[in-house]
């Protein structure tokens, strides 16, 4: 179908603008005084904005009913984990220069870190089972309770941001407080589904 | 009603596929600018690319170079533009490139400072007055901040000392008690509960006495801008940042340690004394090392950031990592 193709380029498109940007002012020195801890904090919130966003896809979806989304929620997850796999790079290479020892020192005297290493590496296993080969391979129940760890990325990522910041939590309650609704509702739906045995459908989506 | 019948549309009038087709892509072309550019505008308004204010400051006459020791560190400086716009100065702004943009307006004429409590001599200075107490001398000092980040910033300003002998301190006096502006009209960021306002910090006696420890009232030879702690702040270089309090209306001599907004913020992460010191970990940042802001690399991180020849002898006997 020539419309899901389209939107795939669109959300594909949009979710390098950050990226792209963040290249064109690093090349004309617009990153500020401390371009590394910019890029660094950048790439993690868009971590989390695709997070969040993967994860509103199927309430929005049921209550609106545009169920051409589904196709972009594999997009949207990859983007998270792709600006996730930056924002740890920037630690490793920058902050750490691939000192592994130190990296491992900091990451278990360091809660915030070792929530966001956590984070990262559950997201591994989802980045990897996440094309329709993996999908017909697992089955597609397996394949669904495998990707419910999204949930945990998704809060430990949150935490983790929330570790960090010193005073001014407003932004990392933001995010909580989007997240909860997002989690609450799929709770909700489950609590009223309670009883309706339903099957778990997961088809592989279309490629293009 | 008229209903049109299929048939009635002549096939001359039905559009061309290619011309269709060629519409589609053009549409299509012009969504995929517009939620393009809609993006990258939503982007930039959460990553403010930091440009320079216009701050308003003046040229500091008859600025002298400092006779005291370890008053010229002799790295080279933080570029003026890296430093007026990378401010922790929480009555602004949690956020250090938006610092400079919300101060920009903050005017700090007139202005007085009370030096009061255990004194001989406690007395009001207005701006002018304090500017009298000593001759403006440049001071170039390694700033750490707590967060992991060093500048080099060529202060103006003079020895603490001095303003404190002028109201002779009694001998009870045993710390100085240092206090910022609150005024949420003019700081509006004292609106939140980011920090428990006023900002406080101290010293005690003998550092507030020794030379290093500097009123500073401007940098790279003008007036302080508004985002560096205008019209005048405490400069303490072997203490992490956050203990160089700014825009100081108060300054009160007493007999017992002071509050220190940071530490009654967070007492296991942010001690009184807040010395440079690799060998004490924050509980979420190592101090063993520090990015200089300029430089890709990190570098070693000092003892009493690189002033312990001045100021070891200050803590002999303490426990460094008890008092931290």
């Amino acid at each position: 179908m020539k419309d899901i193709k389209f939107l795939k380029v669109i959300v594909f498109t949009n979710s390098l603008v950050p990226l792209a940007l963040m290249f064109w002012d690093w090349l004309h020195n617009r990153l500020g005084a401390n371009p590394l801890e910019f890029v660094q904090r950048t790439t993690g919130m868009l971590t989390l904005i695709f997070l969040l966003l993967g994860l509103t896809i199927t309430p929005l979806r049921k209550l609106t009913g545009f169920n051409l989304l589904i196709q972009v929620r594999r997009m949207t997850g990859l983007y998270a984990f792709f600006y996730g796999a930056l924002h740890l790079l920037t630690y490793v290479w920058f902050d750490k220069f691939f000192a592994l020892q130190e990296m491992v020192a900091d990451t278990f005297s360091r809660p915030f870190i070792l929530v966001g290493m956590f984070s990262f590496l559950l997201m591994v296993p989802l980045a990897v089972t996440s094309t329709n080969k993996m999908i017909k391979r697992l089955g597609g129940k397996r394949w669904s309770r495998l990707h419910k760890a999204v949930y945990a990325v998704a809060i430990g990522g949150v935490l983790h941001y929330y570790l960090i910041v010193k005073a001014d939590t407003s932004l990392p309650l933001a995010f909580a407080f989007v997240l909860a609704l997002l989690l609450g509702y799929r709770l909700l739906v489950n609590h009223l589904d309670e009883g309706k045995a339903k099957p778990l459908s997961i088809a592989p989506q279309s490629r293009r | 009603m008229l209903i049109k019948k299929a048939d009635s549309i002549k096939s001359s009038e039905i559009t061309d596929k290619k011309f269709y087709l060629n519409r589609r892509f053009f549409l299509r072309g012009a969504a995929l600018a517009a939620s393009t550019v809609a993006t990258g505008l939503l982007y930039r308004q959460f990553a403010v690319p930091s440009a320079e204010p216009p701050a308003e400051v003046e040229k500091i006459a008859g600025v002298q170079p400092s006779q005291s020791a370890g008053s010229n560190a002799s790295e080279g400086l933080t570029p003026r533009g890296d430093i007026t716009n990378y401010n922790n100065f929480y009555e602004f702004s949690t956020s250090k490139t938006s610092v400079a943009e919300r101060a920009r307006n903050f005017i700090t004429r007139p202005w007085t400072i009370s030096v009061e409590g255990l004194a001989n001599k406690p007395r009001t200075f207005d701006l002018d007055g304090l500017l009298k107490v000593a001759p403006p001398e440049e001071r170039i000092y390694r700033l750490r901040c707590v967060e992991g980040w060093s500048m080099v910033i060529p202060w103006i300003g003079f020895s603490l000392a001095k303003l404190l002998n002028e109201v002779e301190p009694l001998s009870s006096a045993k710390y100085v008690a240092f206090q910022t502006l609150y005024d949420p009209k003019r700081m509006r960021n004292q609106r939140s509960n980011d920090l428990k306002w006023p900002y406080v910090e101290g010293l005690r006696m003998d550092e507030a006495l020794h030379p290093l420890t500097i009123l500073a009232t401007g940098l790279y030879g003008e007036t302080l801008p508004p985002q560096n702690g205008a019209p005048v702040r405490l400069v303490v270089p072997w203490k992490y940042g956050f203990k160089s309090i700014k825009s100081i209306v108060k300054i009160n001599l007493v007999a017992d340690e002071p509050p220190a907004t940071w530490n009654v913020a967070a007492p296991s992460e942010y001690g009184f004394y807040s010395n440079v010191n690799p060998k004490v970990a924050h509980p979420r940042w190592s101090q063993a090392r520090e990015r200089r802001i300029g430089e890709w690399g990190t570098r070693p991180t000092l003892p009493f950031n690189g002033y312990g020849e001045e100021v070891a002898h200050l803590y002999q006997g303490m426990d460094l990592r008890k008092y931290f």
